[in-house]
């Protein structure tokens, strides 16, 4: 608590000084100048709001993250992580929603199961993403794999898995795979979700159990959980999800070349690129859940140089060779995503229409039995 | 291979690492002891730390804490009657009960020596079990993790004994109220009455507190005088507890094997392991009279247990990346930090760290417990102190504990709500372990029964997994029976007519009477709200409905058949103390929780412990300091009120 208020009253006076300091360089040397971006002053204290418990994903992330922001932003501001779980993180941006202010010194840390909820009309959710202006995203991949029972080889596997009803591990209807399940009912596969897993590694274990006939994990536990499996026989990789360029279109993943995606996948089954409400559900879905699966947020009235200056913070680390080497580890081979893209790429995402989400809803009803 | 072990043991001994592993243990013990905290606090202590450390130290560090939290939360089971955490439930029972018999010292002393013990033969299960665990580990599948929640549940009828109807009834009522929040197969709310609070369900921590420490609270502030009620003899005590744990060395090692096997299965691990090792030590009893009322064993069997069961938690942790308990969670968080991503390559390629992380668990045991032994003595002093002095005090010790569950303020009522519940079913004498196991192990129960019929179809009931764990409950559940059967036919051949029949008279009370009647209300209650969900989301709250509505009709009718005794039992003057924690939960909303709980010792110092003026300022004073630096390290929030944003920022 004593936190916080040091960490409001400073920027304040920071400002009042500036300001002041601004005025008389003006009027003693009769020039205008404009503000840089980079002259804003920062807060001594910003405190990260991360909706979900310690060392969990969004929380290492985090922690990940708070020494190479802090080094590159001037007078090296000290992040604080708050950790606000509960109801798979909306309590927590409800939260946020509610008390954080908008001098810079509130961020928060979101990640796909804060974005899905918003999509779904959760009756919970009481934020709103139009609120926020996100900073920068990491993206992450994910690849489907199958019992080598099913096929040696991706695509006796995918015939296989077109002719029989399969079984996959999830944890709910709503959750993070949520994508995948409409990707592979689009392939034509009979898909009996089981649900209740607390954690894709759960779904992995029943996998390797032999419960589940295919999987699905997202690439850093793909690259250090199921590769091994790969190479020792137990495993077939199908398809990846796939990353989204610059532009918007889903190309091949960086961490898998040789993989096809989801979308080349379609296109060789069916003779045409994947359309119609389930594409654009599972294309939503994707870019929310995965093409910006976490992000950091702040207060949409967060002045505008401020905000400038923390994304520049974010652009002057991620290109840095040191960065790349230690981010490999964390997030994959992936780059973060930071700025005006993500704004763009976020709207999109999150701007579902009635008509897709009325699909969505009676397609879980009818295909897994579950009411949104 | 060996030099693999040499190297591990080498980096064991550095400085560096020793370093760390004692700063480790030292923030493990202080976060043990103070109720509520436990492992994920812990860690989030260190984990800002963490990133950029030599992997090998860090661990250290990790491990050091790992390793002593179910060690140091045995303090305030045994003394206050608060269960630290998940891992010491199970010792609150007798534990707390040879604290109130004087006995506070041999408690404690047995308690740390077989943690110690449990923690050192676990270390040296999973050195060599980690190599071979994987298709250990992968051959327990859904069905057969099903089959271990009803093995845990079986517990209820050994713990029950006599009581059988009131404990299933408890059970159910557990089993209900931990099907609150989301259905594990369907992703439908169930009974959260549109509180938001309800929506994760009521959290383990507040209704460990509520259902355990506040109606020992209330108990000890009706009744006066201090926790321990027969003199204590701290020092011979101590050496007894020593004495006793020599004597039960079968025990230790058996509740450590069990403690160590059963951690290395993911998603149960500390949940059920209490329960079963009690459960095990009053099953092999000869005299089991004692239980509940302060048997050595009963605490000797879940310490024993706890620490290896930290020790097993480490395998699915390590070697899948999916953690065995909410310690092995933040731990894993804090794997990743450090570069490293569990899976195979742990033993692979990473196994000295492995082993470094195995044996640094095994010195931090050591330590950690030695350093409890010696603070056993003077602390088990605790005793002999007024209650009234203790009372404030611990109550707000307990609102911190639940508070820190999820934050809210919904988590100070729900305390006080499952508080009520504990003070009837202490007062009527029901079980409170029954419901506790109930809460615990109805998520696993529901989750494992859906994923084996989903997965395996009827097949997943023929597995010779299933049929061993099966046979083990029938024989938990039939063996006492017999064997209580056979010793009265024999006794009644050799003696003659001799009277064997000495079981007391039932008894019935006003309080048992409004417990029927509020579970019957409960029952339709809960089955009107469930009414309209889905036939797989709404299975397993009605089976609870079920249990918990039989039991209580069953019990009724046994009543009716075999007109028991009616009994006196006392509430009004629990009920007023109830009242009066609610005041108190309403004055933390409206002045703020710091303000109120200074207030609020200061005064019940002054006014009913009849301190002198200053010790009660002090000692309030010592309150505002412990929050305030609480919410310092931990980043919290309390509930702000009024007043508490002017005075403390």
């Amino acid at each position: 608590m004593m936190i916080n208020k040091t960490a409001t009253s400073k920027p304040t006076l920071g400002r009042l000084k500036k300001a002041a300091l601004l005025g008389l360089a003006i009027t003693g040397l009769g020039l205008t100048t404009s503000v840089q971006a980079q002259d804003v002053e920062v807060p001594g204290n910003i405190k990260w709001t991360i909706p979900f418990g310690v060392g969990g994903g969004t929380d290492v992330w985090a922690r990940f993250f708070s020494p190479w922001l802090s080094e590159s932003l001037s007078g090296e501001p000290t992040l604080m992580i708050d950790n606000v779980p509960g109801g798979g993180s909306i309590n927590g941006a409800n939260l946020f929603a509610v008390r954080a202010k908008s001098d810079g010194s509130d961020w928060l840390g979101t990640s796909a199961s804060t974005q899905y909820p918003v999509m779904l009309d959760d009756p919970r959710v009481r934020y709103d993403y139009s609120d926020w202006t996100p900073i920068l995203a990491t993206p992450t991949g994910g690849v489907v794999y199958a019992q080598p029972s099913l096929g040696e080889s991706a695509d006796t596997a995918l015939d296989a898995l077109l002719e029989q009803p399969v079984k996959l591990a999830a944890q709910n209807p709503t959750g993070v795979e949520l994508p995948v399940l409409i990707a592979l009912d689009m392939l034509g596969a009979d898909v009996q979700a089981v649900f209740g897993m607390r954690s894709r590694g759960e779904g992995r274990l029943a996998f390797e159990r032999g419960e589940a006939d295919i999987d699905f994990q997202t690439t850093s536990a793909y690259l250090s959980n199921v590769e091994p499996l790969v190479e020792a026989g137990k495993a077939v990789p199908l398809f990846s999800l796939g990353v989204l360029n610059d532009e918007g279109k889903i190309v091949r993943d960086p961490a898998f070349p040789d993989l096809p995606t989801f979308n080349e996948v379609y296109q060789a089954r069916h003779g045409e690129a994947p359309s119609g409400k389930e594409y654009e559900a599972f294309r939503k879905f994707f870019a929310s859940g995965y093409a910006l699966q976490k992000l950091i947020m702040v207060p949409k009235d967060t002045p505008q140089a401020l905000i400038d200056t923390y994304r520049q913070a974010a652009r002057d680390f991620v290109d840095t060779e040191a960065f790349k080497e230690a981010a490999d580890a964390q997030l994959g081979p992936y780059t973060p995503v930071i700025g005006e893209t993500v704004q763009r790429h976020l709207d999109d995402a999150m701007s579902i229409n009635d008509a897709t989400r009325d699909w969505l809803a009676d397609w879980l009803q009818s295909e897994h039995g579950a009411k949104i | 291979m060996l030099d693999i072990l040499l190297s591990s043991l080498g980096q064991l001994f550095t400085l560096s690492h020793l370093l760390f592993m004692v700063l480790g243990v030292l923030v493990g013990l202080v976060v043990g002891i103070i109720p509520g905290l436990g492992g994920i606090a812990g860690m989030s202590l260190l984990l800002p730390f963490l990133y950029g450390m030599e992997p090998t130290v860090a661990l250290g560090m990790l491990m050091g804490l790992v390793a002593v939290i179910p060690t140091g939360d045995t303090f305030a089971s045994v003394l206050l009657g608060i269960p630290g955490s998940s891992a010491s439930q199970a010792t609150v029972i007798d534990g707390f009960s040879l604290a109130k018999r004087g006995q506070a010292a041999r408690a404690l002393s047995s308690a740390f020596l077989s943690s110690m013990i449990g923690g050192l033969i676990g270390a040296v299960i999973l050195t060599g079990f980690i190599l071979i665990a994987r298709p250990l580990v992968l051959s327990f599948s859904s069905s057969e993790l099903f089959m271990l929640t009803l093995l845990g549940l079986s517990m209820v009828a050994v713990l029950s004994g006599r009581d059988l109807f009131k404990g299933l009834a408890a059970c159910g009522l557990g089993l209900l109220v931990g099907a609150i929040g989301m259905a594990p197969a369907t992703g439908e709310f169930r009974m959260n009455f549109g509180l938001d609070y309800l929506y994760d369900g009521l959290p383990l921590v507040v209704v460990g507190l509520g259902i355990f420490a506040l109606p020992e609270i209330v108990d000890l502030l009706v009744k006066r005088g201090s926790i321990a009620e027969e003199p204590c003899k701290l020092g011979e005590g101590w050496r007894q507890g020593i004495r006793d744990v020599r004597e039960q060395r079968g025990l230790v090692a058996r509740c450590a094997a069990i403690g160590s096997l059963i951690g290395t299965i993911p998603g149960l691990a500390g949940s059920v392991v209490d329960w079963l090792t009690y459960g095990h030590a009053v099953q092999s009893a000869k005299d089991k009279s004692e239980f509940g009322k302060g048997d050595i064993r009963g605490v000797i069997a879940p310490e024993s247990a706890n620490n290896a069961c930290a020790c097993g938690a480490m395998v699915p942790t390590l070697l899948f990346g999916v953690p065995g308990s909410g310690t092995a969670a933040v731990f894993l968080g804090g794997l990743l930090l450090l570069g490293l991503q569990p899976g195979v390559g742990m033993i692979e390629t990473h196994l000295d760290l492995t082993y470094t992380i195995i044996w640094s668990l095994a010195l931090a045991n050591i330590l950690g417990a030695a350093l409890c032994l010696v603070l056993a003595r003077p602390v088990a002093g605790l005793t002999r102190v007024p209650f009234a002095t203790l009372a404030p005090l611990i109550t707000v010790l307990i609102m911190f504990a639940a508070f820190q569950a999820t934050r809210s303020t919904g988590d100070l009522i729900a305390l006080g709500a499952v508080g009520i519940l504990g003070v009837l079913f202490k007062q009527a004498n029901w079980s409170r372990p029954a419901f506790l196991i109930g809460f615990v192990l109805a998520p696993g129960a529901e989750g494992y029964f859906y994923q084996a019929v989903q997965f395996q179809g009827a097949d997943a009931f023929m597995r010779p997994g299933v049929l061993i764990i099966g046979s083990l409950i029938l024989a938990a559940l039939f063996i006492p029976l017999l064997r209580s059967l056979w010793i009265k036919r024999r006794q009644a051949s050799s003696v003659g007519a001799a009277s064997t029949d000495r079981t007391e008279p039932s008894t019935l009370g006003v309080i048992d009477v409004v417990l029927f009647a509020a579970l019957l209300g409960t029952a339709i209650v809960a089955w009107l709200d469930v009414a309209d969900l889905t036939l797989i989301g709404g299975i397993m709250p009605r089976l609870a409905i079920a249990i918990l509505a039989v039991s209580c009709l069953m019990e009724i009718a046994r009543c009716l058949m075999h007109r028991p005794q009616w009994e006196h039992q006392a509430i009004g003057l629990q009920g007023l103390w109830l009242v009066g924690f609610f005041a108190l939960v309403g004055a933390m909303q409206l002045l703020g929780f710091i303000t109120a709980a200074t207030l609020f010792c200061l005064v019940f110092l002054l006014a009913i412990a009849r301190l002198k003026p200053w010790v009660a300022a002090v000692m309030a004073f010592g309150v505002t300091a412990f929050l305030v630096g609480m919410a310092e390290f931990l980043t919290l929030t309390y509930p702000s009120g009024l007043i508490d944003p002017w005075l403390f920022g």
